[in-house]
Formats: C-alpha cells, sequence, structure tokens
C-alpha cells in the first residue's frame, strides 16, 4: 500500500492515483446551500473518511458520488466530480451505469424483503446475464467477500430481514460488492449496529480496500482513525481539512479541526 | 414508607388523594372513560342487533335448496343458486377490472407523481369518487353502457362496481407504499436498478400484504352494494351466465324480494342478507389477519 505521504503536503492524494477527482463543488437543497466550493481527490484502492459535526455536509458530500440526490426534485449540484476522469455532475451521465460504479451501504441495514439469496442476485440480474451455477458461484463469491457466508449458507433462502442487524448490514455490503463496483460509499455504516457487529465491519473495510476505492462517512472519529488512510473534516458545508488520517489526528494544521478531534465540540 | 420530610411533601403534592387537583383528574378520567364506553356500547348494540336479526330470520331460509335452485316466481318457493353464481361473477369480474387500475395509480401516486400537481388533483378526485353515492355511479354507467347498447348487462353491472373499487385500492396502495422506508427505496436505486424495477421487486413486495388487504377490502366494498347494479346489470329469474345480458345477483334479488308481499321470497331475502354478511365478515377477517402478518 502506498502511503508515503510527506506530512504537511497539500496535495495528500498525490502519493496515489486519484479516483474521484472533486473540483469546486456547490451543494444547494432548494435555498440552502449545503457545501461550498469543495474541491478534493479521493485516492484510488485506499479508504477515505469523511468527519465532522451533524448537519457538515459529509452525508451531503457522499451522496453527491453515485448522484443519489438526484433522486428529489430541489436539490442540485455544481462543479465538477470526475470519476475516472469523466464528469458525473453531467446531465448526459447515465445514473443507473454509474450507481452500477460506485455502490452504497447505508446507516441502517435496508436488506429487501426477498431471500438472502435474491438480495444478492438482485443487483447482479442488473447487469450480468448469467448461468444458475454462475450466480450461485457469485453469491458465495459476495457472501464470503463481506465475511457472512459461513453464517448465512445454510440459510440462503430465508429472508434477509430473519439476519440480525449486524449481519443485515454485511448483507447490505455483500448486495454492494457482488455489483462488482469500482467505489464503495459506506454512509455511517456501523452507527446502528453493536461494538462487535462494528469491529467485523471495520476489518471487513480493512479487507476491501485492496480491491475497492472506499469513501466512509463516520461521527465516530476512533474508527475514522482505525479504518481510513485520508480524512477529510468538513464544517458547515465547507472542507476544513484533508490530510492522512495519521497525521490529522496527531497534528491538524486547521485550529477548526484540533478543536473538533479533541471534543470541544461537535 | 418513608418518612422523611421531602418525600412526604412530594407525595401531598404529587399524586395523593389529598391533592384536589389530582382528584379533579381522576374524576375527569373516569368521566371520559365512561362516557367512551358508553357510545363504543352504543354501536355495538345496534351492530349485534342487526346481526341477531339476521341470523334469527336468515337462518330459517338457509338450506341446500338455497344453493341449488333458482329464484322462484312470485307465491311458490325456490332457492338463490343463480343469484348466488351471478354475484360472483360480477363481483369477480369488477375486481379483475379495478385491482390492476387502482394498484397502477396507487404507485404512479407514492413512487411517481408524489407532490406533482397531477398527483394532487388524482389524490383529490380519487377522494371524491371514493365518497361518491353509489346510484350516482349507477346512473353513470346506465347513461355510458346500457343506454349506448341499449340493454342491460351484467358487464355494465361489473363496470359500476369496479369504479367503487379502483378509488379504495388506489388509496390503500398509495397509503401502504407510503409506509415503505425511503431507505429502502435509495437502497434499490444504489444498486442502479431502474425505476420500475425498484417498485416491483422491493417496495410494492415490501407492503404486497397490505396492497392484497386493499384489494380484499375493495370486495367486502362492493359485494353488498345494490344501487349500482339496479340499473345497470338488472336481474335475471333464470340461470345465466352470460356477460352481456341481464344477470342475477344477490343485492338486486334481496331488494326485488324484501319489498314484495309473498312470504317466500321474503324468506329468501332474508337468507341472501346473511349470506352477503358473512361473506364480507369472512373477507374482513381474512384482510385483517393478512395486513397484520405484513406489519411485522
Amino acid at each position: 500500500m502506498s502511503f508515503q505521504v510527506s506530512l504537511g503536503d497539500t496535495q495528500v492524494a498525490a502519493a496515489a492515483r486519484t479516483k474521484i477527482g472533486i473540483r469546486n463543488l456547490n451543494f444547494f437543497y432548494g435555498s440552502f446551500q449545503g457545501l461550498r466550493d469543495i474541491t478534493l481527490d479521493i485516492p484510488e484502492k485506499q479508504v477515505t473518511a469523511f468527519i465532522g459535526p451533524s448537519g457538515c455536509g459529509k452525508s451531503t458530500l457522499l451522496r453527491t458520488l453515485n448522484r443519489m440526490y438526484s433522486l428529489y426534485p430541489g436539490q442540485r449540484a455544481e462543479g465538477e466530480i470526475n470519476l475516472n476522469g469523466v464528469n458525473v455532475l453531467s446531465a448526459k451521465q447515465d445514473l443507473n451505469a454509474l450507481r452500477g460504479q460506485v455502490g452504497m451501504v447505508f446507516q441502517k441495514p435496508t436488506p429487501f424483503p426477498m431471500s438472502i439469496y435474491d438480495n444478492i442476485a438482485f443487483g447482479v440480474k442488473l447487469y450480468e446475464k448469467l448461468g444458475k451455477g454462475d450466480l450461485d458461484d457469485r453469491v458465495e463469491w459476495a457472501l464470503k467477500k463481506a465475511a457472512l457466508w459461513n453464517e448465512a449458507k445454510d440459510k440462503l433462502h430465508q429472508s434477509g430481514l430473519s439476519l440480525s442487524g449486524g449481519q443485515q448490514q454485511r448483507l447490505c455490503i455483500a448486495r454492494g460488492i457482488a455489483v462488482k463496483p469500482e467505489v464503495l460509499l459506506l454512509d455511517e455504516p456501523t452507527s446502528a449496529l453493536d461494538p462487535i457487529s462494528t469491529a467485523r465491519i471495520e476489518e471487513l473495510v480493512s479487507e476491501l480496500r485492496s480491491d475497492y476505492t472506499i469513501v466512509i462517512v463516520t461521527h465516530n472519529m476512533q474508527q475514522a482513525a482505525r479504518v481510513s488512510q485520508h480524512t477529510a473534516y468538513m464544517y458547515l458545508g465547507e472542507l476544513i481539512e484533508f490530510t492522512p488520517t495519521a497525521q490529522i489526528f496527531v497534528k491538524p494544521r486547521d485550529k477548526r479541526t484540533e478543536d473538533y478531534i479533541t471534543g470541544r465540540f461537535g | 414508607m418513608s418518612t422523611t420530610h421531602t418525600n412526604r411533601h412530594a407525595a401531598a403534592s404529587g399524586a395523593s388523594p389529598d391533592n384536589p387537583i389530582y382528584r379533579r383528574r381522576v374524576w375527569v378520567n373516569r368521566f371520559n372513560l365512561a362516557m367512551s364506553i358508553g357510545t363504543m356500547a352504543f354501536g355495538m348494540v345496534f351492530l349485534l342487533w342487526i346481526l341477531a336479526v339476521l341470523f334469527s330470520k336468515g337462518f330459517a331460509a338457509v338450506g341446500t335448496a338455497m344453493f341449488t335452485q333458482m329464484t322462484p316466481p312470485p307465491g311458490s318457493d325456490g332457492g338463490l343458486a343463480n343469484a348466488i353464481v351471478g354475484s360472483l361473477i360480477i363481483v369477480g369480474a369488477a375486481i379483475f377490472i379495478a385491482t390492476p387500475i387502482g394498484i397502477l395509480a396507487g404507485i404512479y401516486l407514492a413512487e411517481v407523481g408524489r407532490e406533482s400537481k397531477i398527483a394532487k388533483v388524482t389524490r383529490f378526485i380519487n377522494d371524491i369518487l371514493l365518497s361518491a353515492p353509489s346510484i350516482v355511479i349507477g346512473l353513470f354507467v346506465y347513461t355510458v353502457i346500457v343506454a349506448n347498447v341499449k340493454h342491460y348487462s351484467a358487464w355494465a353491472g361489473a363496470v359500476a362496481l369496479a369504479i367503487i373499487a379502483v378509488p379504495v385500492i388506489v388509496r390503500q396502495t398509495e397509503n401502504m407504499l407510503q409506509l415503505v422506508p425511503n431507505s429502502l427505496r435509495e437502497a434499490a436505486v444504489a444498486l442502479g436498478a431502474p425505476q420500475w424495477r425498484v417498485v416491483l421487486m422491493v417496495t410494492l413486495r415490501a407492503v404486497k400484504g397490505g396492497v392484497v388487504t386493499g384489494v380484499l377490502l375493495a370486495l367486502a366494498r362492493i359485494a353488498g352494494e345494490t344501487a349500482p347494479l339496479l340499473f345497470t346489470a338488472l336481474n335475471n329469474q333464470f340461470w345465466s351466465t352470460d356477460l352481456n345480458a341481464p344477470m342475477a345477483n344477490l343485492p338486486v334479488v334481496i331488494f326485488q324480494f324484501a319489498m314484495s308481499p309473498y312470504e317466500e321470497w321474503q324468506r329468501l331475502a332474508w337468507g341472501g342478507a346473511l349470506l352477503i354478511t358473512l361473506a364480507v365478515l369472512l373477507l374482513n377477517i381474512i384482510a385483517r389477519t393478512l395486513f397484520r402478518q405484513t406489519k411485522h
């Protein structure tokens, strides 16, 4: 893993190839501006964490990356988000294709009302016509990747809702990676889970890093420290600081970041 | 029992029987509870009264003859076989027409139109239709279909009943889909699923029990409707399963027989009324059981 970033380097992502380049991004909920002039390079095959107090725009920023906001009229983004050099904010962007490249896992586990097997097959069938055997293999592969195979292999045809909360969240991760995206967005994926399930998800994130570019929103700073290589601190819709994780918690450059990570507010 | 000063003080000012504010509240509570039990009993008395009369008078007509013989000419004995089958056919055809329209419209309102102008107007019109007097709908179908093809038909009856059933299904489907958390919808969208797949495979599936409940409730609603059939399906004294001709049906037979001076007819009318009531009761019980199961 390339992680030789000199401390204090402003272009922290220079060490790795940039997967997502965000340029002068402004975001509006109707007339309210949720993000202000964000410029940020998300490095490939690393974990980037967005931290900050509630309402700082970290989830909003995450939801621009797969254009989730396009579901809601009245929400709009200006600027550029370049995925592999293509601006995904352009009107020509095929949203379903984008979401095939950029998967997402949400705060609350959201298994679909179908069997564990079908939960995973649902997404796969959107992009590939696989035979029964190949589909079985893909389901197994995804469940193994998400560290759920051992617990789920004997009840693949039971409802996804029959799993525990932590297992449901791993099912959602399995569902996300089964589609074979390039980027995985995690929106506070452990905030509804107990500590043991949280630890499992965090281990999983670290393992998935070798294959996927991962962006994780968390309000848990220890989590950001544990799983990420790069951390962005946001406050009131602005990107205050974006540095290697190893640096931000030890030697934050900005006073506001320091106040937040030392628990003075937030 | 603690005897410290502070505790005694707290007890006297709180839920002590000596506290006048507390005492007043106890009485207000008793009064309101008595009133609500009283009004509930008032409603129940009439419901039970209706059921008691129906059962005592209706059971006299129930027998194998009711299910095997045709509606009789005045002054002789017979059954309701043609009316029972006719009702099943007309109501079945009505639900067959109304279910796809109602579910699709409900999906439109909850998943596509949402807060758009056209959705709001549709919702408003649907609410009016929901409470429209059924005789108006009967007259409407009479004017549009019966007067144009120049004969009464079971089809016309089915259309009239379908118009009554549609708004019930629309409302229930929309309400159910609105219960689906947005997070589930977003999760499906986040996989890159097109909207029709999101609705069909995820959101509609999540509330299918509730939607089926809506269809069953609509079925219960139209099973006993008389007015829309008077001007459309009319009645038929004989066995007929031809949807292009007038067809016997329970509500109109009950209406006609109950108003007649013939004792045999009156008895059959009671039997038919009991039959419809039991069918509606059964439908409601099934609908509620289904609904409870899907709510998790």
